[in-house]
């Protein structure tokens, strides 16, 4: 199962993009700000969080599929990133070992190529195969891996449904042998009936082969079951982290309790009993978030020290880590 | 519950039936539609636009009457005969008639002959061919400077696309007729130098003014499809399956080649298509304006030219090769039009 | 006792594309009394959506109603020309689309979004009209009316412009109102919103409303009752205790199956429903649900199953339920 060793780590990841303005009124997207956590071998984190949060942007961010604007990325001991002392270290070999699955399956897939194609990218660029027959073979074996068949390999993606092009996605992702999986929303584009057939593949996939997730998700639902830490964003930020029980069952940041209670429970009893906390007011704009804590516009409990100062996120009990300055008050 | 079994007018069931299906049973139901790729897709629809195959059979057409009729025709282009000067169609000069009557069989001059007596019909034929090769090779010229050069902009973005384009702009507006005279002059003497030497004899065929005309399209008219391919590219980059062939580690190279360029190929070959008629259209007015190939190597441009003074005289003259440019022109924009409504992805329903 | 409004009965509807007749409806039966809360269930291909659309007459060409009968407040659907359907869309029955960006034109204020509605079914003058939407944007929750009736859609937020659509559809009081999924493209906090103010807005003005969703979650806090489709059929219709305690159809248990549950103490593996949808296009003889269910028997592949009550409120359409007392007719003989 999962052993101590820290596989990922991000200290203080910022991800501003330019968004117009010139000199000093340049204006940012604060997409990503000041956000630190480490995966161990064998884990998976989930992120979840609102639209605007800043969990795909972290997860790509941490691919460096966008070079990140502040900050440090350690890769099992090795510093790929560093903004301050400008270490930014080739990635060519690290994509071997670290993946991504898409989450829409439409999007995602060149609809130029066949399945085969797709899946033997990965393979062609590494040089893994050593011949025709040896690619063939690996690309079936993955296509037969994720419950696709051999025949399936020669046809395009528009002949397959949503859940079957996010099997090629996983499939294709899986082709370089990697240790480490970005998967970013993989389910949410899917029919319901499908999303539990994909979740159990990946639990599947991650008992087989040690693999390290980063599940990102809206639904914190699916985030919970399948993961064994979940880190809550907000507007850039990360407010709360711990373990998944734990979070659904104790969680003591506001904005996760509001989370929690919005969901609509699929149990008719419960959901007539429960009290919803009900947000008030929209979630503000990332080009010019609020000062200090960036929840306090929707927050009953906010005060003139939240406008001021930057809530610190640290650990409030064992492995269980929040930002604010009031959590004596949440009830 | 009896009734069940009883009454004739329900469903016959018994106990057969609810036995548990299985695999197979199930799977026969689940069929998967026939395979269809992106071309065969695209071709179905084309077939289907009657306008689109009416205009390539008329292409056709006019290759076999541009390239291989020249070919069984009993008279050359240059070939010019005595006494046969400006014939009307179909009319015999007085030495031909003398043949006939001796029992000899002449082809009739189909088109005429024009003032030097040779015979029309074949140096349209001739001069389609070459306003036709003309056509074609410039805008394979274009398609490949210009889309290499648009790709490369899109691609590499900021200040690189910036400048690229800029550059574009530039050329846009640089008067080509001036630039074609001024490139023709300083061309000739070098030319007719290096026309010389040995393997370069065709050069002499085509003359200097065809070489610049060449030189002009390579220089400028790829821009308009640069742009094209430019904002295609531009569109394709921010697709999602690019970010992943990068997530896997793909070169710069290989996405442009296997993802973007590919992806692209529709517009590239409708956009090289409509690109014909364009340069078939420039060429005929260079010639016309003087500016095009060498005399004996007829253009139906120069043909026009010629035809221009005796217009009144001898209107077939003028007439046909205007009428050919026309056909060509209008067939080969019906046909582009037919391949974009055919392989454009966004009319796909 | 509440009026009936709606009567659907034995609806057929199909899509006819250059593909093939693409069979959206087949067989579509249920009705509505005012005041009601009905949610049609369903993935997509489903047919909730073109059920709830061809009462409003929006499939039109290339689809078509090829059968069955659609009553909806006096009116019988399957006989309205497009003339007609302009009299009680907006007026008697509205909808609210899933994507707010999309539903709302761009280049118009939000103020003439909804006054447009109003100046169309009833005689209000232009003052009229706007005191009107004033009153609505304050209905649905929208603070400080007067600037966003001024405002264009792109300068509002994704869960005010929802509340936009929710004014403009009961700007004329319907009888009726049909959301499609009109909280799938929002955020979590900004869901709870929405489905608090239309549960406020039904007590307030009476109306019916069919809720078409995916989201159990949704049905479960929203309706009264539930309709489950599949393939263009309705699998199973009970009350919502019913259908999540007592769920007679495999389809209806394996989606209750399939979702995970926040609440549970320890991890559960999901059962997923296995297999993929159905191709509208050519679809099964018998149940379509008959190649992804883990209990398909032979019958199930080659014969529609029959109605089975299962309680006054409660029935479903599967032949495990007609098994039962099927062996008992046969025990008795």
């Amino acid at each position: 199962m999962s052993e101590n060793k820290t596989l990922v780590e991000v200290q203080h990841l910022q991800q501003y993009f330019p968004a117009g303005g010139v000199g000093k009124n340049r204006k940012y997207v604060q997409a990503v700000d000041d956000v630190s956590f480490a995966i161990r071998k064998g884990e998976t984190l989930g992120l979840v969080g609102e639209s605007g949060c800043g969990k795909t942007t972290t997860g790509r961010t941490l691919l460096r599929l966008y070079e990140p604007t502040g900050g440090k990325i350690y890769y099992d001991g090795n510093l790929l990133f560093d903004k301050e002392n400008k270490i930014a270290v080739d990635m060519l070999p690290y994509r071997r070992r670290m993946q991504i699955v898409f989450q829409d399956p439409y999007a995602s897939l060149d609809p130029r190529m066949t399945i085969g194609d797709i899946v033997g990218e990965g393979i062609d660029i590494h040089h893994l195969a050593e011949n025709e027959k040896d690619r063939h073979d690996k690309i079936i074996a993955l296509l037969e891996r994720v419950g696709l068949n051999s025949e399936h390999a020669n046809r395009y993606c528009h002949e397959f449904s949503g859940g079957q092009r996010q099997r090629v996605g996983i499939a294709r992702a899986l082709a370089v042998n990697p240790e480490f999986i970005v998967c970013d929303e993989p389910v949410s584009a899917l029919d319901v009936s499908i999303q539990a057939q994909v979740v159990n593949m990946f639990e599947d996939l991650q008992q087989e082969m040690g693999l390290t997730y980063l599940f990102i998700a809206h639904d914190l639902s699916v985030v919970k079951h399948i993961s064994n830490r979940i880190g809550v964003m907000y507007l850039g930020k990360m407010v709360e982290l711990a373990d998944s029980f734990e979070l659904i069952a104790h969680s003591i940041h506001p904005y996760t309790r509001s989370l929690i209670s919005a969901i609509p429970v699929a149990d008719p009893v419960i959901a007539r009993q429960s009290k919803r906390i009900v947000l008030q007011g929209d979630v503000p704009s990332p080009l010019n978030p609020p000062s200090g804590c960036r929840f306090r516009t929707r927050c009953p409990y906010a005060d003139e020290q939240c406008a001021n100062e930057v809530p610190e996120f640290k650990e409030v009990s064992s492995g269980h880590w929040a930002a604010c300055h009031h959590l004596d008050r949440v009830k | 519950m009896e009734n069940i079994k009883k009454n004739p007018l329900s469903m016959q069931l018994n106990a057969e039936d609810f036995l548990p299906a299985s695999n197979e049973e199930k799977q026969s139901l689940v069929v998967m539609r026939e395979s269809v790729n992106f071309w065969k897709d695209g071709l179905r629809r084309l077939r289907k636009n009657k306008i689109a195959m009416v205009s390539f059979v008329f292409i056709i057409a006019i290759a076999i009457f541009a390239y291989l009729l020249p070919a069984v025709w009993p008279y050359s282009y240059s070939e010019q005969m005595k006494g046969s000067n400006n014939l009307a169609p179909f009319e015999y000069s007085a030495s031909e008639q003398a043949r006939i009557d001796a029992g000899e069989k002449v082809f009739p001059h189909i088109l005429g002959t024009d003032r030097m007596g040779r015979d029309f019909a074949v140096r349209i034929m001739m001069g389609t061919r070459v306003s036709l090769s003309v056509g074609l090779i410039a805008s394979v010229l274009v398609l490949i400077i210009g889309a290499t050069y648009g790709a490369i902009s899109a691609f590499a973005g900021g200040w690189v696309d910036n400048i690229m384009m800029r550059i574009t702009d530039i050329l846009y507006t640089i008067p080509d007729i001036l630039l074609i005279i001024l490139l023709g002059m300083a061309l000739k003497d070098p030319l007719d130098k290096l026309s010389t030497q040995p393997g370069f004899k065709w050069m002499q065929t085509l003359g200097p003014n065809m070489i610049s005309i060449f030189i002009i399209f390579a220089l400028l008219y790829w821009v308009g499809m640069a742009r094209i391919v430019r904002s295609q590219i531009l569109i394709l980059k921010e697709s999602e399956y690019v970010t992943a062939a990068r997530a896997l580690g793909a070169s710069s190279g290989r996405i442009i080649k296997k993802h973007l360029l590919t992806n692209c190929i529709g517009t590239l070959i409708v956009t090289t298509t409509l690109q014909i008629p364009a340069s078939i259209f420039t060429e005929s007015y260079l010639s016309f304006i003087g500016l095009g190939v060498a005399a004996p190597l007829p253009s139906l441009g120069s043909l026009a030219t010629d035809a221009v003074k005796g217009m009144n005289t001898y209107p077939h003259l003028l007439i046909a090769p205007a009428l050919m440019i026309s056909v060509m022109i209008l067939v080969f924009n019906l046909f582009g039009d037919g391949l974009r409504d055919a392989f454009d992805p966004k009319l796909k329903n | 006792m509440s009026e009936k409004i709606l009567d659907i009965q034995e609806e057929r509807l199909s899509f006819f594309t250059p593909a093939g007749e693409v069979k959206a409806l087949n067989g579509v039966s249920f009705a509505m009394n005012q005041g009601d809360v009905l949610g049609i269930v369903g993935e997509s291909g489903s047919g909730k959506s073109v059920t709830a659309y061809s009462v409003m007459g929006l499939t039109a060409y290339p689809g078509k109603l090829v059968g069955g009968k659609v009553w909806f407040n006096g009116h019988e659907i399957e006989n309205m020309k497009e003339k007609d359907f302009r009299k009680i869309r907006g007026n008697e029955v509205s909808i609210i689309f899933q994507d707010p960006m999309t539903s709302l034109n761009p280049v118009y204020t939000i103020g003439n979004q909804i006054v447009e509605v109003i100046r169309l079914h009833t005689n209000k003058n232009k003052a009229e009209s706007w005191a009107r939407a004033k009153e609505l944007l304050e209905l649905v929750g929208i603070n400080e009316p007067e600037k966003r009736l001024k405002q264009y859609p792109h300068e509002l937020s994704g869960g005010m412009r929802q509340r936009v659509m929710i004014a403009i559809a009961l700007a004329c009081e319907p009888k009726l109102l049909i959301a499609d999924e009109p909280t799938t493209a929002l955020d979590v906090t900004i869901q709870a919103q929405i489905l608090e103010l239309m549960q406020d807005l039904r007590k307030k003005l009476g109306m019916s409303i069919i809720m078409i969703t995916h989201d159990l979650g949704v049905v479960a806090s929203m309706c009264e009752k539930i309709a489950v489709m599949y393939a263009g059929h309705i699998v199973e219709y009970g009350t919502t205790d019913e259908i999540f305690y007592q769920p007679g159809h495999e389809y209806t248990k394996g989606l209750i199956n399939s979702i995970p549950k926040l609440n549970t103490a320890e991890h559960e593996r999901l059962v997923p429903i296995e297999g993929t949808p159905v191709d509208l296009l050519n679809p099964p003889a018998g149940c379509p649900f008959a190649p992804r269910c883990k209990n398909c028997m032979k019958i199930c592949l080659s014969k529609m199953p029959p109605r089975t009550e299962l309680s006054d409120t409660h029935y479903t359409y599967c032949w495990l339920q007609q098994k039962a007392e099927f062996e008992k007719g046969e025990k008795a003989e």
